[in-house]
C-alpha cells in the first residue's frame, strides 16, 4: 500500500526525510525478525528520535486510521514486530538513552531502544545489574523486552521482565501519553504495568521504562555436567529444585545441540558424548557460601547419574561455559540455511516425557530437532534446522512445530514462555484458551486501543473470540468511541 | 432496603439447590456459597440479567463490603486445595481456601506459598484480590509474583481463565496481573494457580531497635551493600513492641547462604542485633501481621527505597505514626489507625504530588465508598481504569468501592 502524500509529508515533517524509509529495498531490512518463516514488508518505516516525535507520528497515523507496529532491534522470535504493507513500522532504536540510574533506590530509567546488556554495563559501577538476560541481550532492546516479557537463563532466580518493570510511560494509539505504575513499583490502581508488559506492542508504545536493578552477586560458580540420558538430566533438575537451593540458572542442552556448538567458534569444551548437559549456576554473597551450595549441587548431579562435572569459578572460565549456551542458536544457524527456534513451557516434572515425545515427533515428521532450554523453568526451545527455500521442508517443519505445541499443551504447559505469540502462534491460542478468555483479552486490549491500530492481527485470534459486550450494555459505545 | 424477595430466593434455590442460602443478614439479604466456578457463573449471570447487585464476601476477616446489595456471594464454598504438584512447585486452590489450610497441605510435600499477608484466617482469594503482601515482598516479591494464573467469573457470568500452571508463560495478555489487587473490579476469583517454593532449610530473624531515622539509614546501608534479605521491615514501637522503632531482618534460604548473609548484615551496620529463636521469631512476625486488625483502617503507600523517610513523615503529619510498618527494599509503607475521610483524602492528594500512590486496603464501608480503594490521580489512567471496569462489569453488578473514576 502506498500511503497518501499527505500522510508521508506529515510524517516526514516530524522526523526528517532521512528517517523515513519508503523504497522497497529499504523496507526489506524490516521485513523479518529473528523468525525466518515469517516475512512481511511494511508499507513504510519511520525512525523517530524522541518521545515527542513518537507522539506526533502516532497522532498522524491515528488521524488517518493507519495501523502501526513498534519495533526494536528486530531480534524477536515470533514475528511480533512484523508489519504488512498497510501498516507503518515505527522503529525505536534511536530512543537509546539511559536517562537515570538511582543506585540508592536500585532503579534505572531508560528509553525503549536501550540495548539490554548496555544497561547492566552502565549499572555495574554501582554494583548493580539488570537481571533479565535473554540470549539476544547484546542486541535486543528494553522496549522489545517489555513487549514480550522477556526472560533468559537467570530468570529462574531473578524473575522475568515483568518482575523488574516498575513504571512505564506509554503512547497510546491515539497519541495520548499516560504513565502506568509508579516509580517504586507500587501499582497505582489496577496493575496496568503488569498487563502492559507482554502485550506485544498491542496496547501502545512505551517511550520510557523504569526498571528495578539488582545487586551483582559477589560470588558465582558454574557447573557443567554431562549425563548419559536426557531423562537422568531431567531428574537431576527436579532434585535440585526440590533441595531448596535456588540456582541462578539451570540450563540443558541435548547432544545434537552440543555437537553444533562444539563444531563452531563458540566451542566451550562441552562433552560431545553426553546425551544431555546441564549448566547449573549458583551465586550469592560470598565464595564460601556459594561453594557450599555448589558442592551440594554437585552431589545431587552425581546422585542422578552425572558422568562428568566441570566447575568454573573464575570469570573467564564461566564466560566460556556460558558462551556455548548463549550462542547455541548462532551455532545451530551454521548447520542449515534456516533455523526455527521454538518456545514452549511444560511442567518441569514432565520434561523427560515431553522430550521423548518431541524426539518421536521429529522422527515422524522427518526433521531434526535439537533442544536447548531453561530446564529450571521447564521452558523448552526445540530447534529445527531446515531450508526455507524448499516448500516440502517448510511443510514438515510446520507440522512438527504444531505437534510440539500440542504435546506441550497436553502436558499442562504453555505455547510460549518468553518469545511471545506474535503472528507465529496465533493459531495455537485456541488450544490454550477458550473463547470467553480470548474475548476478555481482546476486550482488555480495546480499552487501550479501541480502534486496534497498534500491531493488529497478532496474539489473539479475533475470529475465535466470543462476542464480549452484551447487547444491552449502553456503556459499550462510550468505551469504543 | 434489599429488593430480594421470596421469588428471588426461589430462583436461587432453583439454580443451586434447596440449600443455596447459607445465611441472611439483618435485612434479609441472602448469602450463597457456590461450590464450583460454573455455579458462580450461573449466579452472576442471573444476577446481571435480573439487575441484582452482588456483594462479594470472602472469609470476612480483612475488608468488609457493606454497600447495598440484593445478594452476597461467598467464597466459603470454594474451599478445596485442588492439586499440589510439589515437583513443579505449583498448587491450584479454590479461592476460599484459608492460608493455614494451604500451609498444612503444602508442608506435607515440602513446599510453601512464600507470601505473608497481614490479618488472620485470610483466604487465598482475598489475598490475591487485594494484593496485600507482607514483609516478604522485600526479598521474595509481591503477591503478583506468586500467582501463575487464575479463574475469574465476571459480573456478567463469563468465566475467564488467565495464565496457566507453569512457572513461565507469556501466552496472551496478562489478565492475571490485572485481576490481582483489583479489589473485585473484574469479577469473582474462584481459582488460583500458585507459584510455590521449596520450604527453606534456614530461616533466621534478626531484630534491632532504635530511632526511626537511624534504622532507616542502616537498612538502606544494608541494601547499598548489595544484600537483599527476604524481609527487611521497619516497625513502629506499637507494632514491633517496646519503646523504640524496630528493624527486623529475615533471612531465608540454604544454611550456607543464610549464614553468610547473617554475617554480612551484622557487619554492614553498627546496630546491636539480637537473633530470635525460631518460636519467638514466628510469634514476632505473626504479631506484626495481626496488628492492623486492632484498627479500623489500613492503607498502603508506595515509594522508592530512598523515599521512605518522606513517606512516613507524610503519614505522621496527616495521620499518625502509631501503627506503621515499612518493607524497606520494596518501598512500601503500611499504616493502620483511625482517621476521618478528609484527612485521608488530603494525605492521598499530598502523596500524589510526590508520586506516592495510596491504596485503601481495608476500611469501614462509609469510608471505602467515599474514598475508593484507589484514588483518581493521573489523567488518562483514570479513563483506562474506568473503561476496564466498564469492560468487565458494565452494569455495576458487583458492589466494590474502587475510586472516583469508576
Amino acid at each position: 500500500m502506498s500511503f497518501s502524500p499527505q500522510v508521508i509529508k506529515a510524517i516526514t515533517a516530524i522526523v526528517g526525510r532521512s528517517r523515513v524509509r519508503l523504497a522497497a529495498s529499504e523496507l526489506d531490512t524490516y521485513a523479518s525478525d529473528g523468525l525466518p518463516t515469517h516475512r512481511s514488508r511494511p508499507g513504510a518505516v519511520v525512525l523517530p528520535g524522541s518521545r515527542e516525535e513518537v507522539v506526533k507520528v502516532v497522532q498522524v497515523l491515528s488521524r488517518h486510521r493507519i495501523p502501526f507496529v513498534a519495533r526494536g532491534a528486530g531480534t524477536g522470535l515470533s514475528g511480533g514486530a512484523l508489519a504488512n504493507r498497510d501498516a507503518v513500522s515505527i522503529v525505536l532504536t534511536r530512543l537509546n538513552r539511559i536517562l537515570e540510574i538511582d543506585p540508592a533506590s536500585r532503579l534505572a530509567v531508560v528509553e525503549p531502544g536501550v540495548v539490554n546488556v548496555r544497561l547492566s554495563e552502565a549499572a555495574a559501577p554501582y554494583g548493580l545489574h539488570y537481571a533479565p538476560d535473554p540470549s539476544s541481550q547484546t542486541a535486543c532492546t528494553l522496549g522489545g523486552n517489555v513487549a514480550e516479557n522477556a526472560g533468559g537463563p537467570h530468570c529462574l532466580k531473578y524473575g522475568v521482565t515483568s518482575n523488574h518493570v516498575l513504571e512505564l510511560e506509554v503512547v497510546l494509539s491515539n497519541g495520548e501519553v499516560v504513565t502506568l505504575g509508579s516509580r517504586g513499583g507500587e501499582a497505582w490502581g489496577y496493575d496496568l504495568v503488569g498487563v502492559f508488559v507482554g502485550s506485544e506492542g498491542m496496547f501502545g508504545i512505551t517511550t520510557r521504562i523504569t526498571v528495578r536493578l539488582t545487586p551483582v552477586p559477589q560470588a558465582v560458580e558454574t557447573l557443567l555436567a554431562g549425563f548419559g540420558t536426557v531423562r537422568s538430566a531431567g531428574e537431576a533438575v527436579s532434585a535440585i529444585i526440590a533441595s531448596g537451593i535456588v540456582p541462578a540458572a539451570l540450563e540443558m542442552m541435548d547432544q545434537g545441540c552440543v555437537a553444533a556448538v562444539e563444531a563452531s567458534i563458540y566451542a566451550a569444551g562441552y562433552p560431545t558424548d553426553a546425551a544431555a548437559v546441564l549448566l547449573a549456576e549458583v551465586d550469592g554473597r560470598d565464595q564460601e557460601s556459594v561453594s557450599a551450595e555448589a558442592r551440594e549441587l554437585e552431589q545431587i548431579l552425581r546422585d542422578h547419574g552425572a558422568r562428568s562435572i566441570r566447575v568454573a569459578t573464575k570469570a573467564d572460565e564461566r564466560a566460556r561455559l556460558w558462551q556455548g549456551r548463549k550462542k547455541a542458536f548462532g551455532a545451530l544457524g551454521r548447520v542449515s540455511p534456516d533455523l526455527v527456534v521454538q518456545d514452549a513451557v511444560v511442567p518441569r516434572s514432565t520434561l523427560p516425557d515431553v522430550l521423548e515425545k518431541i524426539a518421536i515427533i521429529a522422527d515422524e515428521c522427518g526433521v531434526t530437532v535439537t533442544n536447548v532450554f531453561h530446564a529450571g523453568d521447564g521452558n523448552l526451545h526445540p530447534n529445527i534446522n531446515f531450508d526455507a527455500s524448499d516448500p516440502e521442508q517448510v511443510e514438515r517443519v510446520e507440522a512438527a512445530s504444531a505437534a510440539i505445541m500440542k504435546a506441550c499443551i497436553d502436558a499442562g504447559g504453555s505455547i510460549t514462555g518468553e518469545h511471545g505469540v506474535g503472528s507465529d502462534k496465533v493459531r495455537y491460542m485456541t488450544l490454550m484458551f477458550d473463547s470467553d478468555t480470548l474475548a476478555a483479552m481482546r476486550a482488555t486490549r480495546r480499552v487501550f486501543d479501541p480502534l486496534e491500530l497498534a500491531n493488529p492481527g497478532k496474539v489473539v485470534p479475533t475470529h475465535a473470540c466470543r462476542e464480549w459486550w452484551a447487547a444491552s450494555s449502553t456503556r459499550r459505545a462510550e468505551v469504543v468511541a | 432496603m434489599s429488593r430480594t424477595d421470596s421469588s428471588t430466593e426461589r430462583r436461587l434455590r432453583a439454580l443451586m439447590g434447596p440449600d443455596a442460602i447459607i445465611e441472611r443478614d439483618g435485612g434479609g439479604m441472602p448469602t450463597v456459597a457456590p461450590r464450583t466456578t460454573e455455579a458462580c457463573a450461573l449466579v452472576l449471570a442471573t444476577a446481571n440479567s435480573e439487575g441484582w447487585r452482588v456483594r462479594i464476601t470472602g472469609g470476612g476477616s480483612w475488608n468488609r463490603v457493606e454497600g447495598h446489595a440484593d445478594l452476597a456471594l461467598s467464597s466459603s464454598g470454594l474451599s478445596e486445595v485442588e492439586e499440589v504438584r510439589a515437583a513443579d512447585l505449583v498448587a491450584t486452590v479454590q479461592a476460599g481456601v484459608v492460608r493455614e489450610t494451604l500451609r498444612l497441605a503444602l508442608a506435607d510435600q515440602g513446599a510453601w506459598w512464600p507470601v505473608d499477608p497481614p490479618g488472620i484466617r485470610r483466604t487465598v482469594g482475598s489475598v490475591v484480590a487485594t494484593a496485600t503482601a507482607g514483609p516478604l515482598r522485600s526479598g521474595l516479591g509481591g503477591i503478583r509474583d506468586h500467582v501463575l494464573g487464575l479463574t475469574v467469573v465476571t459480573a456478567e457470568g463469563r468465566i475467564v481463565n488467565s495464565g496457566g500452571r507453569v512457572a513461565k508463560n507469556v501466552a496472551g495478555f496478562d489478565l492475571t496481573k490485572l485481576a490481582t489487587g483489583s479489589f473485585g473490579a473484574f469479577g469473582f476469583i474462584t481459582r488460583v494457580h500458585l507459584r510455590l517454593r521449596a520450604i527453606p532449610r534456614a530461616d533466621v530473624t534478626l531484630l534491632a531497635h532504635g530511632k526511626r531515622a537511624t534504622l532507616i539509614q542502616e537498612a538502606q546501608a544494608i541494601l547499598a551493600a548489595g544484600l537483599t534479605p527476604s524481609a527487611i521491615e521497619l516497625l513502629s514501637p506499637a507494632v514491633g513492641g517496646g519503646d523504640h522503632w524496630t528493624l527486623a531482618v529475615r533471612l531465608i534460604g540454604s544454611d550456607p547462604s543464610v549464614t553468610a548473609e547473617r554475617v554480612s548484615v551484622k557487619g554492614t551496620c553498627s546496630l546491636a542485633w539480637t537473633e530470635q529463636p525460631p518460636k519467638e521469631a514466628a510469634d514476632f512476625w505473626q504479631s506484626a501481621l495481626r496488628h492492623p486488625l486492632q484498627h479500623p483502617i489500613t492503607i498502603r503507600m508506595g515509594t522508592v527505597i530512598a523515599g521512605l523517610d518522606q513517606a512516613i513523615d507524610l503519614l505522621t503529619h496527616h495521620l499518625d505514626d502509631t501503627s506503621v510498618t515499612a518493607s524497606v527494599a520494596a518501598g512500601t509503607v503500611r499504616w493502620s489507625g483511625s482517621a476521618e475521610v478528609d484527612r485521608i483524602q488530603l494525605l492521598r492528594h499530598m502523596a500524589a504530588q510526590v508520586e506516592m500512590p495510596i491504596t485503601i486496603e481495608r476500611a469501614p464501608w462509609n469510608l471505602q465508598s467515599e474514598l475508593g480503594h484507589f484514588g483518581a490521580y493521573r489523567e488518562g489512567v483514570s479513563r483506562l481504569m474506568g473503561s476496564l471496569r466498564d469492560t468487565f462489569d458494565p452494569n455495576r453488578t458487583l458492589v466494590a468501592a474502587l475510586g472516583a473514576e469508576t
